[in-house]
């Protein structure tokens, strides 16, 4: 290796506790995230060795992936059983835990950097593949399973191989309408669900410098389903302006100091990136899943594709089975397919920005009857942002149904979840089968893309609406 | 965990490529609090829309390899995949690709994820369909599967690969280490955030209204 180095790089040599010979390096984690789905095997691993957490103040825990949007009870006995355990353990081990209902509690990937915990330089872990959203504020962060989490809860690090390095340079400007959702999308598209496997991606270019820290924590998230292990952008004025005064943001000559310091964090002139992909943004139109994984995307305007058409034999047979999960044929316009859900959520777009732009959209016009529309939250922080600013008004206005928060339907594991085939189009992350239930259609969209999608009723950007 | 050295069994066939962990196990089967109890999370939608599904054929139970196309294990970090593969009764995976996740929990766990190149894995599922009965065995000594007549060398994280050799405990081996942890956090910068545990009171309250 020479001396420049990348910002992943910088960010991993300054967390290696140890490093031997054909061995992976012990890395520091510096925040840990947990919530009640994949910790209650970590805990209770904990306990069976007699072990104490190593350090609680250096762990964070939330109520998420279970509650319901609709009520503080937990009614459903295995949600209420989960959540329980993870009430125990927080209690047990003095770790920090933000319940369903408190001012805090939010989804684990929006609540960390809301109030501050997630900073420039920091390793973040969570039991959780959407780890990768904290790397827009220039920290390494990745998510793992559950016998990492119990490695963490016990030692407060990891042992573990370093990643590849990656560069995604955003070239052009993004076209007006078009956001970070449609970004990940295009990304996605091209490179594939293996892309990036074994790396971190750092994102740069013009389209990226001007995404809000909102908007970068919406391409950072689906890192993950480019296959890769994290993505991260350099810290910057955009960085800094949206840490200060948050609550766990350093103060006084700490915040100088750590400012100081977070400007050093980017990637060295001459370092050598493992591989480098260049996405032209300028051509760049909102993208729309019509398969089963998340390179299965086009533009809104076009065509569900032909599997015919496809040289990939692989591709073409996973695409003949999308279709048909999907209840698609080929050739038919995006445009044309009705919709029966609409969600607006989850740790990808349940951001006060996300909620905003869809408000935009919603504003003065109705839900299409026949159509059900969810608004969930990412927080509690961002809902009480969002009833300030008039948003809940308007989505309750438009007869859509304001929620509190929670990961809902991005997930069948709560009782937010679609029934038999219903389509629906779905701000958040995977459209893999079964995801917002067990026979549920999903189309990916960005949240613009969502509320124009209720109004009509069928797939819609806001430039169509009158 | 005990030592795992050679795994020889019978193999099935999953011609798919893609097989994210949400088709493995779905969300709605991961919610038990153990480790135990998820086999029946197994491809459950699949097992349960088509009766040809391969793990549906009453022959093939006894089968201890499972062998799938590429990209097996994407997605969600949910180690209930990696339990309920294991509670079903395997003990390998083999595969062109794997998700990353799905490889470290794999192997943390004791499950073989043995990645060989495409056209390996293709014969080998040739030679499975055409001779249900033949078994492949795993060789983590030598790393090394072998099937009839033809092996193949494959890579496994050494690391790994060490402590599936021993049975040991990744955890002991690094708390062993407590010395060089407490040394690297002496120099941790001062103004990193740090949470404070409350008492777990109601905290709850909720401002405006919930619609559904
Ligand atoms: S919102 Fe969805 S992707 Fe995000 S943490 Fe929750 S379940 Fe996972």
């Amino acid at each position: 290796m020479t001396g420049a180095l990348t910002l992943a790089e910088k960010l991993w040599e300054s967390h290696v506790i140890q490093r031997g010979e054909d061995q992976p390096d012990l890395l520091y984690v510096d925040l840990h995230l947990v919530h009640e789905a994949t910790s209650s095997q970590a805990f209770d691993g904990i306990r069976t060795a007699s072990r104490r957490v190593r350090r609680p103040d250096l762990t964070l825990a939330v109520e998420d992936h279970n509650v319901p949007t609709d009520s503080l009870t937990i009614r459903d006995p295995v949600s209420n059983m989960q959540v329980g355990m993870l009430r125990r353990n927080c209690a047990d081990h003095g770790i920090r835990l933000f319940q369903h209902g408190e001012p805090q509690q939010g989804i684990v990937h929006v609540v960390g950097p809301e109030i501050g915990a997630v900073q420039p330089g920091m390793t973040v872990l969570c039991g959780d593949s959407h780890t990768s959203t904290h790397g827009a504020f220039g920290a390494l962060a990745f998510g793992v399973g559950t016998s990492d989490v119990e490695h963490v809860l016990a030692t407060q690090t990891l042992e573990i191989s370093q990643f590849g390095t990656m560069l995604v340079e955003f070239v052009g400007e993004l076209p007006a309408g078009v956001g970070a959702k449609d970004l990940a999308l295009a990304m996605i598209a091209q490179i594939g669900t293996s892309g990036g496997q074994g790396h971190v991606i750092e994102y740069r270019g013009p389209a990226v410098s001007a995404l809000s820290m909102e908007a970068r924590m919406t391409l950072c998230n689906m890192s993950v389903e480019a296959g890769a292990r994290a993505g991260l952008i350099a810290p910057d004025e955009v960085t800094m302006a949206y840490l200060e005064g948050r609550e766990h943001a350093p103060v006084g000559s700490g915040w100088q100091d750590a400012v100081e310091y977070w400007k050093t964090l980017r990637t060295d002139e001459n370092a050598v990136f493992d591989r480098v992909v260049t996405v032209d943004v300028s051509e760049l139109a909102p993208f729309v899943t019509w398969g089963t994984n998340p390179s299965e995307a086009v533009p809104l305007s076009g065509v569900v594709p032909d599997p015919e058409t496809m040289t990939d034999p692989e591709r073409e047979a996973a695409a003949r089975r999308s279709l048909d999960y999907m209840g698609l044929a080929p050739g038919t316009p995006m445009r044309d397919l009705d919709i029966d859900v609409v969600f607006v959520g989850s740790c990808t777009n349940g951001r006060i920005q996300d909620l905003r732009a869809a408000a935009e959209v919603l504003r003065g016009r109705r839900v299409a009857a026949g159509v059900q529309m969810l608004v969930v939250p990412g927080s509690m922080a961002v809902r009480e942002q969002a009833e300030a600013e008039g948003l809940a008004e308007v989505f309750n206005g438009a007869g859509a149904q304001w929620r509190l928060p929670g990961c809902s339907m991005c997930l069948g594991m709560n009782s937010d979840r679609l029934r038999g085939n219903e389509r629906c189009a779905s701000t958040s992350n995977r459209n893999y089968q079964g995801r917002q239930g067990p026979t549920a259609r999903t189309h990916l969209v960005s949240p613009a893309v969502a509320a124009a999608t209720a109004v009509t009723g069928r797939l819609a950007s806001p430039a169509e609406l009158t | 965990m005990d030592p795992i050295t050679v795994h020889s069994g019978r193999t099935v066939v999953l011609r798919r490529s893609d097989v994210d962990t949400d088709q493995i196990i779905p969300a709605d089967y991961c919610r038990l609090p153990g480790r135990t109890g998820f086999a029946k999370g197994l491809f459950a939608r699949w097992r349960a829309a088509d009766p040809g599904f391969v793990l549906n054929d009453p022959s093939v139970l006894d089968a201890t390899v499972l062998l799938a196309g590429p990209r097996f294990g994407t997605g969600s970090s949910r180690e209930h995949a990696v339990w309920a593969l294991q509670e079903w009764g395997f003990s390998v995976v083999i595969a062109p690709s794997f998700g990353d996740i799905f490889t470290r929990n794999a192997l943390k766990n004791g499950l073989l994820v043995v990645r060989l190149p495409l056209d390996v894995v293709d014969e080998l599922m040739a030679a499975a369909e055409a001779d249900p009965g033949r078994k492949v065995t795993v060789d983590l000594v030598d790393c090394r599967v072998s099937s009839a007549s033809s092996s193949w060398d494959f890579e496994i994280e050494k690391r790994a690969r060490y402590l599936l050799l021993h049975g040991y405990d990744g955890i002991e081996m690094t708390l062993r280490d407590a010395a060089e942890v407490a040394a690297h956090e002496s120099r941790r910068p001062y103004w990193l955030p740090r949470m404070v545990g409350e008492p777990a009171a109601d905290r709850r309250v909720v401002t405006g209204s919930v619609s559904s």
